[in-house]
């Protein structure tokens, strides 16, 4: 079986060096032959799939057969790992992820592939730096990591067994999304080095990456989401974000595709920014890179220390090349770059969307930095250091705030210029809203005076107020125009608003789900927790609850044993829920991974203040053998995942293709209402 | 045009406004009160524990830690001491090391960390600035209807189209 895997690696390495050589090849020789030679590189680039695709099924068929003769199944996988960890065992191990990173590669380079017609020479050169990047993948998985590498000596009995933390479901579908995201950059910088490379006529590039860009920074969104949910429902530790070096290495990227989201819209509209959107897609992808660099080098330690190893000089090399090959291309044919358009106003949607990459830039540098500098202190002064929460938290959050600040004016300025008027007319009834919000904080007992994390919880909730009343007073506002002209409802008028344009009013939903997902962080400042010994009966209160141990006990099966207790919660007389808290022993790899149980309540009368209840088995007290169990009272938490399935659906709902112009005769006064036209 | 009642109206409305603004004021001034225990928190908050789970000592939460129970109770001692906050994290640096201070500290090189972040922040705004005051100054385009000078392949198609033109 390992030797049918290996084999098909070898083949997707021959079919990549074919189709990046035969490609550039057809592109730079002009003949009769060259249009053949070029259609062979693609069916080779297509046959890749077919090779990898072969593969990865190979390894997921060892991991269901146990066949431990292959290292990787034996060092990942155990006879009763439950099936969907087993099939999750492709991309739980360094060999078996980057065999995943080269399939999705070759999937995204497949569909690019079938859809050549649509600009077929820049289509081929997007497939000959797919090729490239394919090429770098295929040689680390066929020499530095191979994920069909036999085991030497007797054949084992039964494997090590998954990581535990990663025997969570969310654990199947995290991985696969964040890859997604990464592997998806890809896409976007191949068509840009491309478009680069040949000189590319006008921004028509950019409007067939548009999709490919939102796809794949959707998948790197939900990536990064699925990784906080895991964490806050798997560590036990009662947070989502702990800026460990792996999770900063996927904000990264997610910081510089969302700079390149916005400022891609001058290029198209204006034709400015080309220069910054050619970096800024490399420096996308390039993080992208720099992520795996990160997490495999070991340059860094990280709480990710599973997925080191000796490949990251690899990932180095491969940074370096990248890099060199870029700038060279940049400097050959920058002249091709100008700018076509003038500023004309400091007060518009062009100047805005500079400042948003500013902010978006400067978040990502402070992140890069805070996750080198213990590194570089370590060169300078030989002396290891700490950059932990306090430091992002400091440095950070104000520029996060900023940020936020920027996406409610934003959408608000119109192209070109704004006039003062309509400034003033968009942003009366929003900012009233936020600071009435402001001030109700205060008289509800958030005093910024006395803490800074509640003058950031403060500064947050009006901001996020602000966000969403904009996009809200933005969608009323267009609605009613059409509605007044159409004599639709409002709510139809919302939707065809909605359908004029897709990508303008779908960016406005995910610019929701941000001040959602942000209000629901600055309930950290208002965290409480409380750790008692319990034994039957025992009551511990936090907050309006009362959490009463009913029992605890022991349980086992044939992949781990746990200890677990009963908790049943109780809001004054009336019992609410009953919580299950637990702590397992995995038998194969021999460790303890605690689950905790999580309750979102409503806390009062106000059922938009939803507070997670988080109780956490911790451990067994040796000397009187009573569980320790410690809650946490985590506000607003929910109001993240909410927020991220808003991002989702307002992503998705950019995705659809905008329905024909409906011609609407509108009064002067009526056309000027929406602030912001165009996207 | 605005009517003088209009204006009169807008006045209270606007003296009504900054009534109640002054009053939530004075309500909110009224309402501070300090947080004794706080102090535990923020410093735990400040510190790493040093079992090398990478986690905030507050947040450390293994049972069985051999380090973060015996660190929270030599915080506690610390501050039932009557210590103040830079003492207490010396303390600390001394006995654990420097990686147990979870940011770095605004001494010697490691104001660096500090200092960077803010620098960039200045640079990208000078540089921003830089690029408006450019783009503002940039000759400003042809206007709707005027003609606009070809290049490129286009100007090449021109060129071939006018070559076949006048040749036989």
């Amino acid at each position: 079986m390992s030797q049918v895997g290996s084999f098909a690696l070898l083949i997707a390495l021959v079919l990549a060096v074919y189709s990046f050589l035969a490609g550039i090849l057809a592109l730079v020789r002009e003949g009769p032959g060259s249009e053949r030679l070029g259609e062979t590189a693609r069916r080779a680039g297509v046959a890749i799939f077919a090779a990898v695709l072969f593969a990865a099924v190979v390894l997921v068929m060892a991991a269901f057969r146990d066949d431990f003769s292959i290292a990787y199944i034996f060092h990942h996988s155990n006879r009763d790992l439950p099936g969907p960890y087993k099939f999750a065992v492709l991309w739980s191990g360094q060999e078996g992820s980057l065999l995943f990173w080269s399939l999705l590669l070759a999937a995204y380079g497949f569909v690019l592939r079938l859809r050549h017609k649509t600009d077929q020479r820049l289509f081929a050169y997007a497939s000959v730096i797919i090729a490239g990047v394919q090429i770098f993948f295929l040689l680390l998985l066929n020499f530095a990591a191979h994920p069909f590498a036999v085991m030497q000596g007797e054949r084992a009995v039964d494997g090590n067994g998954l990581n535990p933390l990663l025997q969570y479901p969310e654990m199947v579908i995290h991985p696969p999304m964040l890859y997604l995201g990464y592997v998806g950059m890809t896409i976007p910088f191949a068509f840009a080095f491309g478009a680069l490379v040949m000189r590319y006529q006008g921004e028509q590039w950019i409007h067939i990456t548009r999709r490919w860009t939102m796809v794949t920074w959707m998948f790197l969104t939900v990536g990064i989401f699925l990784g906080a949910h895991w964490a806050y429902a798997v560590l036990g530790w009662g947070g989502y974000w702990g800026w460990d070096p792996v999770e900063n290495a996927s904000l990264m990227p997610w910081l510089t595709g969302t700079a390149f989201l916005h400022s891609v819209m001058m290029q198209e509209k204006r034709g400015m920014m080309k220069v910054w959107n050619m970096w800024l897609v490399f420096a996308t992808f390039w993080l992208a890179l720099l992520g795996t660099f990160l997490t495999r080098s070991g340059i860094i330690s990280s709480v990710h220390a599973f997925a080191q190893s000796s490949i990251g000089e690899w990932f180095g090399w491969f940074l370096a090349v990248t890099f060199a090959t870029f700038a060279l291309f940049f400097v050959k044919n920058k002249a091709h770059l100008k700018s076509e358009h003038r500023l004309e106003s400091l007060v518009s949607r062009e100047s805005s969307f500079l400042f948003n990459n500013l902010l978006l830039l400067l978040a990502c540098f402070t992140v890069l930095w805070g996750t080198w500098f213990p590194k570089i202190s370590e060169l300078v002064e030989d002396k290891k250091i700490t950059v932990g929460a306090p430091f992002y938290n400091k440095v950070a959050i104000p520029v996060a705030l900023l940020l936020l600040l920027m996406t409610a004016v934003g959408p608000l300025l119109a192209w070109r210029k704004t006039s003062l008027d309509s400034l003033k007319r968009n942003f009366l009834w929003p900012s009233l809203g936020a600071v009435a919000v402001g001030i109700l904080m205060m008289i509800f007992g958030v005093r910024p005076w006395n803490d800074i994390s509640y003058f950031y919880a403060l500064m947050a909730a009006m901001l996020g107020v602000l966000v969403i009343l904009t996009v809200v007073s933005e969608f009323v506002r267009g609605g009613r125009v059409i509605s007044r002209h159409t004599g639709q409802n409002l709510a139809a008028s919302v939707v065809h608003l909605w359908h004029r344009n897709t990508r303008r009013y779908g960016g406005y939903i995910v610019h929701f789900g941000v001040a959602m997902v942000v209000i629901g962080i600055l309930g950290t400042a208002f965290n409480q927790d409380k750790e008692k010994e319990m034994g039957f009966g025992d009551k511990l209160a936090l907050g309006p609850y009362t959490l009463v141990c009913q029992s605890y006990t022991q349980d086992d099966n044939p992949n781990y044993g746990n200890e677990w207790a009963i908790i049943k919660v109780f809001k004054g007389d009336e019992q609410i829920t009953t919580l299950y808290p637990e702590r397992r022993f995995y038998k194969a790899s021999q460790q303890p991974q605690t689950i905790p149980r999580i309750y979102p309540t409503f806390t009062g009368k106000n059922p938009l203040l939803i507070t997670d209840l988080y109780v956490v088995y911790e451990g067994v007290n040796q000397d009187t053998g009573r569980p320790i169990i410690k809650a946490h009272l985590n506000p607003m938490v929910p109001w993240i995942w909410t927020g991220l399935l808003v991002i989702i659906f307002g992503t998705l709902s950019a995705l659809v293709p905008n329905a024909a112009a409906v011609r609407v005769t509108v009064p002067a006064r009526a056309q000027a209402v929406p602030a912001g036209a165009g996207d | 045009m605005l009517t003088r009642s209009t204006m009169r109206r807008s006045r209270g409305l606007l003296k009504r406004r900054l009534g109640f603004a002054a009053l939530s004021i004075a309500l909110v001034a009224l309402m501070g009160a300090g947080d004794d225990g706080a102090r535990f928190r923020q410093l735990g908050h400040k510190m790493m524990c040093v079992c090398s789970c990478s986690q905030i000592l507050l947040e450390c939460n293994h049972v069985g830690c051999a380090y973060s129970d015996r660190m929270r109770g030599e915080l506690m001692a610390a501050l039932d001491r009557g210590d103040n906050d830079d003492l207490i994290l010396q303390g600390f640096v001394q006995k654990y090391g420097p990686t147990v201070v979870a940011a770095p500290t605004t001494t010697g090189f490691n104001r660096v960390a500090w200092i960077m972040p803010f620098l960039a922040l200045a640079l990208g705004l000078a540089t921003t600035i830089l690029i408006v005051r450019a783009w503002s100054k940039r000759p400003a385009p042809a206007a709707a209807g005027a003609v606009l000078p070809v290049t490129g392949p286009e100007l090449d198609r021109f060129r071939k189209k006018a070559q076949e033109d006048t040749e036989i």
